[in-house]
């Protein structure tokens, strides 16, 4: 058996561990403090700010392919559309999702509706709509819809490229806020400089544990806190290795 | 929680696929093999949902008083007339392949042109809204990495190339891999939750 896949396998199960014994560390505890996200506190206040004023919130969720590591970015989004939808249930305008990806656009309405169900109000299954299904067109489709309609504030969460910096142009015409994260290294750096609130690496993954989707989404920043570490720990020692010619 | 039943199917299939790439085993490969590809047919299958429901959703605004409607009929119209063309002449015919040509094409060519434009104005806002020192470097890096792409009039300058090639190769290949480790530990703990049943996109949270 290769060794490599063996490695890969350990990894992965040392990664579940360290979420399992996080989730029964954080219950026995009293209390669990997270560092500071800029981003989360400003979307925190603009959703509360949305609600007050009856504007809309809309969620991007990008174009990413459900068989394709680009798939977990995409769940990611999801999970903050459902604490969204939720966390809006006394809004006159609940949110509205749009995506680049016939999937991604199937499993928004699903959550929406999912999120009326638990609230006990009507779901309109066209408040998740796919936009366009190039990058191109789905950024066309999705600036023309911020336009339109009177959102508060824009989360773009999801798989994108350089065309994101098209949606977080015309978000800003708006003047509402707008936050992005992504998995992709280009479109990282366009809304590095095109978003009002850019999150960066891992932090978009951490959306759900700020949002409050439950205690796994916190075990799992504390695995990954670990993990990291250990991985710094590797590099810096295959460096010294390296400079010292041992390896 | 929906139904018991979803959130036992996707853990299981979820760790059969996930064993079957660690463990070189026939039976976990077969059976994996197996699933990506019903997954695939399923992927293909929501393509065409999506077509329809952008349809509906522009047919929606076309037959009611919405603002914006003339671009909803010309959506219609041209995703009509496509589907006709390709779908009688096929995809690879002159007419089919003329509708790509002269019109996909430019205005896919016209989006990024005016994409460049909105990254420079990006840049320039960038520096109005956090001038700090982390906008600095990178409005500063992005210049020279521009300058030295172009031809510069033919000037050279002693010592850009070289900080050009520096910067490819040293910071800007840390920092990437860096932001990529980040999001690789992300994917793991977003599959791992899903296989855990914690967080369910396939509905029933």
């Amino acid at each position: 058996m290769d060794r490599l896949n063996i490695l890969g396998l350990i990894f992965v199960l040392v990664f579940f561990g360290l979420m399992i014994a996080a989730s029964v560390v954080l219950r026995q505890r009293e209390g669990r403090k997270l560092r500071e996200i800029p981003a989360f506190v400003r979307l925190r206040r603009a959703i509360g700010l949305a609600v007050e004023a009856g504007s809309r919130l809309h969620i991007s969720l990008g174009r990413g392919q459900l068989l394709s590591s680009q798939s977990a970015i995409g769940y990611v989004g999801l999970s903050i559309l459902d604490r969204i939808a939720r966390s809006t249930s006394i809004s006159d305008r609940p949110p509205v999702a749009t995506s680049g990806e016939g999937s991604l656009g199937i499993l928004s309405q699903d959550t929406l509706q999912d999120a009326a169900k638990y609230l006990g109000v009507e779901s309109d299954p066209m408040r998740g709509r796919i936009t366009g299904l190039t990058p191109y067109s789905y950024a066309a489709g999705t600036l023309s819809f911020i336009q339109e309609e009177d959102i508060g504030a824009n989360l773009l969460i999801g798989s994108f490229g350089n065309e994101v910096a098209l949606i977080t142009d015309a978000a800003e015409r708006k003047v509402g806020m707008t936050l992005g994260g992504t998995d992709n290294l280009t479109g990282q750096a366009v809304l590095f400089a095109a978003a009002q609130e850019p999150l960066i690496g891992e932090e978009t993954y951490a959306g759900g544990a700020y949002l409050g989707a439950g205690p796994m989404h916190i075990a799992s920043l504390y695995a990954q806190d670990i993990l990291r570490w250990v991985l710094i720990g590797l590099i810096v020692i295959g460096a010294i290795l390296k400079l010292f010619s041992v390896l | 929680m929906r139904n018991p039943v979803y959130t036992a199917i996707a853990i299981g299939v979820g760790i059969v696929v996930l064993l079957g790439y660690f463990l070189q085993f026939d039976l976990l490969i077969n059976l994996r093999i197996i699933l990506l590809e019903w997954a695939t047919i399923l992927v293909a299958t929501t393509l065409l949902i999506g077509v329809v429901n952008l349809f509906i959703v522009h047919w929606r605004k076309s037959t009611t008083d919405q603002p914006n409607r003339v671009n909803s009929i010309a959506l219609l119209a041209g995703l009509t007339i496509t589907l006709g063309v390709a779908g009688w002449f096929g995809p690879t015919d002159p007419y089919s392949l003329w509708i790509f040509n002269y019109i996909l094409i430019p205005i896919e060519a016209s989006l990024m042109g005016i994409l460049s434009v909105v990254l420079i104005y990006a840049g320039v806002r960038l520096l109005r809204r956090k001038p700090n020192l982390l906008s600095i470097v990178f409005i500063a890096t992005a210049v020279v990495i521009l300058l030295m792409t172009g031809p510069l009039f033919g000037i050279d300058i002693p010592g850009l190339a070289e900080l050009r090639i520096w910067i490819g190769k040293v910071p800007a290949v840390a920092g990437a891999r860096g932001i990529l480790l980040g999001v690789s530990l992300g994917i793991i703990a977003a599959g791992l939750r899903i296989l855990m049943g914690a967080d369910r996109p396939y509905g029933g949270n």
